[in-house]
C-alpha cells in the first residue's frame, strides 16, 4: 500500500501542547514540509518566539534558538550573519511581532536581512490567557478588552503585512490564512517562496498566516475556523503585498 | 472595620490602587500577574480613570515616566523578565524624581525561566537593576492583606520621596485567595499637590521634567541630593517584624511568602522546645538591620530562606556584620522550600553540622529535597 | 482544627470552583482560610489543583506540602496527592475516573462514582459538588449549611438556575460518605 500522508522529516513527531482546533499545528507542517522539500533539513535554523509556540523547538527537528518576547528577528540576524549560507526563519505570535517587537521585524526588513518569518496572526495574546493584541479586532472582546476594544483609547488593528510592504528593504510578504484546506495551499506556496528567497539571496521575506486561538476566543474549533473566514478576512484582506523589487 | 473579602492577591492589589486614588494603569500582560491589568481594565473605567495596555514594558514604565511627570497617581505591574525592561525607565524616573508604584509578581529566571513563584529579583530591585545612583523602595509583603496595605503606603510614599516604589511579590501572593479588608480610603481621597508637574505652565515658569545634567558639578550635587533622600528613607521608613526576639538564639530570616513558611517551621519547633526566633524584612530596602542590632549579640546563627540562591543573605551578612554566623537554605525556579526540609536545616545549624556562609560557593542549596 | 486540604482534577471538573466554595464558607464561619491554585499552562488541557487551608488560627504557610485530606476527581491527581496525604489523612476519590485497587493502608479512602451520581442528579458538572460533599462529610471543615449559603455568591450569576441542583449535589455526596465511615 502506498501511503499518501506522512510525517515530514523535519518534525520530531513529539504531540504537541496545542490547544484542540489551534492552527499553530498546521502552520509547523507547512514549514516543516517547505524544509523538507527544499531539502534544507540539515541546515535549518529556527528561532522561537515568546508566545504558544514558544516549545517549537521541541517541534521541529532542526536546530533552534529561543529568543527574547518579541526579539527574534534581531536573534535570527545574529544567527544569519555568523551563517550567511544556512536558512534561517523566525516563527512569531502576533504579539511577539506586532506589540513588543514592532522595532524589531521593521529594522530586519529595512535591512533586508537574509532571513524568513513565519507570522501567526490570531488576533490574541494566546500563551498568557487571551489578552487584547493590537491585532485584535474592533469590538473584540478580550480580557484586558473586556467591553470590546474601543478604537477610542485602545486603537485600530495593526496590518503589519501592509505596513512592511511600505518598507524599502523587504522583499517579500504575504498574507495567508489556514481556515480551509484551498487556502492552507496557497499558504504552502507563499512559505516556499518565502524559503526559496532565503536560500536565492534575495533577503527578507515574510509570510503573514491568519491562525485560530479556539480557547481564548471561547469557541469551539469550527466557529472558530468561520470566525477567521468571516470576521479576520474583511480586516486583513489575503494576498501578497510585495513581490521581489529591487535588484 | 468592613467585612472581609475573599480575593486573588492580583485583583486585590489592583483594587487596593484604585482606594489609594490610581487612575493611571499602564501595563503589558505577563504571568503571573495577568489578573492585575485585567482588573484595571474594567475597574479603572468605572471611576474614571485611564486604563492603557502598552505595546512592551519598554513602552509602559515611560508611559508611567510620562503620566507621573504631568501630576497623574500611576502605576504599572509586571513580572520579572518585563521589570527588566522596565529598568531603564525606572532609573530615568529615580533620576527625574518621580512618584509612581511599580508591582512586581516575580517568577523563575534567568531570561524566559518560569512562571512559578520566585525571590530572584532581590538584587535586582534592591540593588538599583538599572544604571546610576538611585534606589527603590521595596516592599516585600507576606499576606494578600498585607500587600493591600502596603499598596495604599506605596502610592503615599512615592509622593512623599518624589521616589519611585515597588512592591515585590512573587507568583503566590499573585495567585492565592485571602480574605481581605480594605482600608478606608477612597479613589476621592484628596492627590497631594505638586507644583513640579507639567499641566501647562499658566500664570507660572514653565516646569521641567528631566534627568540629564551634563555639568559634573550639577550632577553631583544632585546625586548628593538624592542620596539626602535615600538616607531619610533609611531612618524613616524602615519596617520588618521580629518574632520571639527576646528568648530566641537561633533565628530564621525571611521575606515575602517564604517568611510565612518559616513562621510555621519556628512555631513547630517552639513547641517541641526549640528555641527558634525570625526576623521578616517588609522592607527589603532600605534593609530592617535595626532587627539584627537588637539581637546579634546573644544570637548563635541566623538561617537565610529564600527562593534564590542566596540574595537576601548579602544583606544579613552585612547587617550582622560578622559577629554572628548566617547559614542559608534556597530553592530556586519555582520550587518552594518546605518545612521538613528548612527545619532539617535549622537542625544542622544548631547542631553545627553545616558550614558557615564565608562566600556566595557556600550557599547551600535545596537541590533533592522533596 | 487545622485542615490543609488540596484538590484536583482534570481542567474543567471544577476543582478551582469547589476550592473557592470551602474557602468562602470557612471565612464566613470566621475561620482563617487560603486558597491557592496551580497556574500556568499546566492547566492547559492537564490537570488543575488548589490548595485550600481552614484553621482557628493564622494560616502560616499556605503552601500545602503534607495535606490532612484530598479530593483526587482523576487518576493523574490520585497518583500525584495520594502519595503525599499524612497518615489518616481522608482521601475522597472520584471512583469513576480513579479505578485503583491499590491504595495505602494507612489513610481513609472514600470511593464516590461522582460522575454517575452527578449524571443521575441531572448534569455531569456537578460532580465537583458531590466530591465536596464527601469531603464535608468525613471531615466537618465547616458545616454544609454555610456550604449551601455560600453557593449564590461564589457562583456566578448566569449559573444560579443551577444552584438547586448544586446543592442536591453536595447533600449527595454528604449523604454517601456517612455509610462509609
Ligand atoms: C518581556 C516579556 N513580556 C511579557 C511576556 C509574557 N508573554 C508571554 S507570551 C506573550 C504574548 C504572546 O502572544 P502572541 O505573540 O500573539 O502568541 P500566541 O500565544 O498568541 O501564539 C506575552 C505577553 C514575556 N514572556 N516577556
Ligand atoms: S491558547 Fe490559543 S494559540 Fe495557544 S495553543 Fe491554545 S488555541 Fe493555540
Ligand atoms: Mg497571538
Amino acid at each position: 500500500m502506498k501511503p499518501v500522508y506522512l510525517r515530514p522529516k523535519s518534525l520530531t513527531g513529539t504531540v504537541t501542547h496545542y490547544c484542540p482546533g489551534c492552527t499553530h499545528g498546521i502552520a509547523h507542517r507547512l514549514v516543516a514540509e517547505i524544509i523538507d522539500e527544499l531539502d534544507m533539513q540539515g541546515k535549518t535554523i529556527g528561532v522561537a518566539s515568546v508566545g504558544c509556540s514558544v516549545f517549537a523547538y521541541n517541534y521541529f527537528d532542526v536546530d533552534f534558538q529561543q529568543a527574547a518576547h518579541g526579539r527574534a528577528p534581531a536573534v535570527a540576524t545574529g544567527i544569519k550573519r555568523v551563517h550567511p549560507d544556512k536558512v534561517v526563519f523566525a516563527y512569531q505570535g502576533d504579539g511577539d511581532l506586532a506589540s513588543i517587537g514592532a522595532a524589531e521585524i521593521v529594522h530586519a526588513a529595512a535591512r533586508r536581512e537574509n532571513i524568513t518569518v513565519i507570522f501567526l496572526n490570531n488576533a490574541i495574546y494566546g500563551m498568557t490567557g487571551g489578552q487584547m493584541a493590537p491585532t485584535t479586532l474592533p469590538g473584540q472582546k478580550t480580557t484586558t478588552s473586556p467591553f470590546g476594544r474601543d478604537t477610542a483609547g485602545q486603537g485600530y488593528p495593526l496590518r503589519m503585512s501592509e505596513l512592511l510592504s511600505t518598507v524599502e528593504g523587504a522583499y517579500y510578504i504575504a498574507r495567508c490564512s489556514l481556515h480551509n484546506a484551498a487556502n492552507i495551499a496557497r499558504a504552502k506556496r507563499a512559505i516556499r517562496q518565502a524559503f526559496s528567497n532565503q536560500i536565492q539571496g534575495k533577503g527578507f521575506s515574510m509570510v503573514e498566516l491568519l491562525s485560530t486561538c479556539p480557547t481564548n476566543w471561547r469557541m469551539t474549533p469550527g466557529k472558530a475556523l468561520e470566525w477567521v473566514e468571516k470576521e479576520m478576512i474583511p480586516v486583513y484582506p489575503l494576498g501578497e503585498f510585495k513581490i521581489g523589487e529591487g535588484e | 472595620m468592613s467585612e472581609p473579602i475573599l480575593m486573588k492577591g492580583n485583583e486585590a492589589i489592583a483594587e487596593a490602587a484604585v482606594r489609594a486614588g490610581c487612575k493611571f494603569f499602564f501595563g503589558y500582560p505577563i504571568t503571573p500577574q495577568n489578573e492585575i491589568p485585567e482588573y484595571m481594565s474594567r475597574r479603572l473605567q468605572e471611576v474614571g480613570g485611564v486604563f492603557v495596555q502598552a505595546e512592551s514594558e519598554v513602552s509602559s514604565i515611560n508611559m508611567v515616566y510620562g503620566a507621573s511627570g504631568a501630576g497623574g497617581r500611576v502605576m504599572t505591574s509586571s513580572s520579572s523578565p518585563g521589570i527588566s525592561l522596565m529598568l531603564e525607565g525606572i532609573s530615568y524616573i529615580a533620576g527625574a524624581e518621580l512618584p509612581c508604584v511599580i508591582v512586581n509578581i516575580s517568577r523563575g529566571g534567568p531570561g524566559l525561566g518560569g512562571i512559578q513563584p520566585s525571590q530572584a529579583d532581590y538584587f535586582q530591585a534592591t540593588k538599583g537593576g538599572g544604571h546610576g545612583d538611585y534606589k527603590l523602595i521595596v516592599y516585600g509583603p507576606s499576606s494578600v492583606q498585607e500587600a493591600c496595605d502596603l499598596m495604599v503606603k506605596a502610592f503615599d510614599v512615592a509622593d512623599k520621596y518624589r521616589n519611585p516604589v515597588m512592591i515585590l511579590g512573587d507568583g503566590m501572593i499573585g495567585q492565592m485567595m485571602e480574605p481581605v479588608v480594605f482600608p478606608g480610603v477612597t479613589s476621592e481621597s484628596p492627590a497631594l499637590e505638586k507644583p513640579w508637574a507639567t499641566c501647562g505652565n499658566e500664570g507660572r515658569e514653565p516646569n521641567l521634567i528631566t534627568s540629564i545634567h551634563l555639568d559634573p558639578e550639577v550632577l553631583d550635587a544632585h546625586n548628593w541630593k538624592l542620596y539626602e533622600k535615600y538616607k531619610a528613607m533609611e531612618r524613616d521608613e524602615v519596617m520588618y517584624e521580629s518574632y520571639y526576639e527576646d528568648d530566641s538564639e537561633w533565628f530564621l530570616v525571611a521575606y515575602g511568602t517564604v517568611a510565612r513558611i518559616c513562621i510555621s517551621v519556628m512555631e513547630k519547633m517552639r513547641k517541641e522546645g526549640t528555641k527558634v526566633g525570625l526576623i521578616r524584612p517588609i522592607t527589603l530596602w532600605p534593609f530592617p538591620k535595626a532587627a539584627f542590632d537588637e539581637v546579634v549579640d546573644s544570637a548563635k546563627g541566623f538561617l537565610c530562606v529564600e527562593m534564590s540562591t542566596g540574595q537576601m543573605i548579602e544583606d544579613v551578612k552585612l547587617a550582622v556584620e560578622g559577629k554572628t554566623p548566617v547559614y542559608f537554605y534556597g530553592r530556586t525556579g519555582g520550587a518552594v522550600p518546605i518545612p521538613r526540609n528548612i527545619e532539617e536545616r535549622v537542625l544542622d545549624m544548631i547542631s553545627g553540622k553545616v558550614p558557615v556562609v564565608t562566600d556566595y560557593f557556600d550557599n547551600i542549596h535545596g537541590g533533592g529535597g522533596a | 482544627m487545622n485542615h490543609r486540604i488540596i484538590m484536583a482534577g482534570f481542567g474543567g471538573q471544577g476543582v478551582m470552583l469547589i476550592g473557592t466554595l470551602l474557602t468562602y464558607s470557612g471565612m464566613r464561619e470566621g475561620k482563617k482560610v487560603s486558597w491557592l491554585p496551580s497556574y500556568g499552562p499546566e492547566m492547559r488541557g492537564g490537570t488543575a489543583n488548589c490548595a485550600v487551608c481552614v484553621s482557628d488560627r493564622p494560616i502560616a504557610s499556605p503552601v500545602v506540602t503534607e495535606p490532612s485530606a484530598v479530593i483526587a476527581m482523576n487518576l493523574p491527581s490520585f497518583d500525584k496527592f495520594s502519595k503525599i496525604l499524612v497518615t489518616g489523612g481522608s482521601l475522597i476519590i472520584n471512583s469513576n475516573l480513579v479505578n485503583v485497587e491499590n491504595i495505602r493502608e494507612d489513610i481513609k479512602p472514600y470511593r464516590i462514582p461522582a460522575n454517575d451520581e452527578a449524571v443521575n442528579l441531572g448534569s455531569e458538572r456537578v460532580a465537583n459538588m458531590i466530591c465536596l460533599g464527601g469531603l464535608l462529610g468525613v471531615e466537618g471543615i465547616v458545616s454544609i449549611d454555610t456550604v449551601i449559603e455560600a453557593l449564590p455568591e461564589v457562583i456566578q450569576e448566569r449559573y444560579h438556575h443551577l444552584l438547586d441542583l448544586n446543592e442536591e449535589a453536595l447533600r449527595c455526596g454528604y449523604e454517601m460518605v456517612q455509610e462509609m465511615k
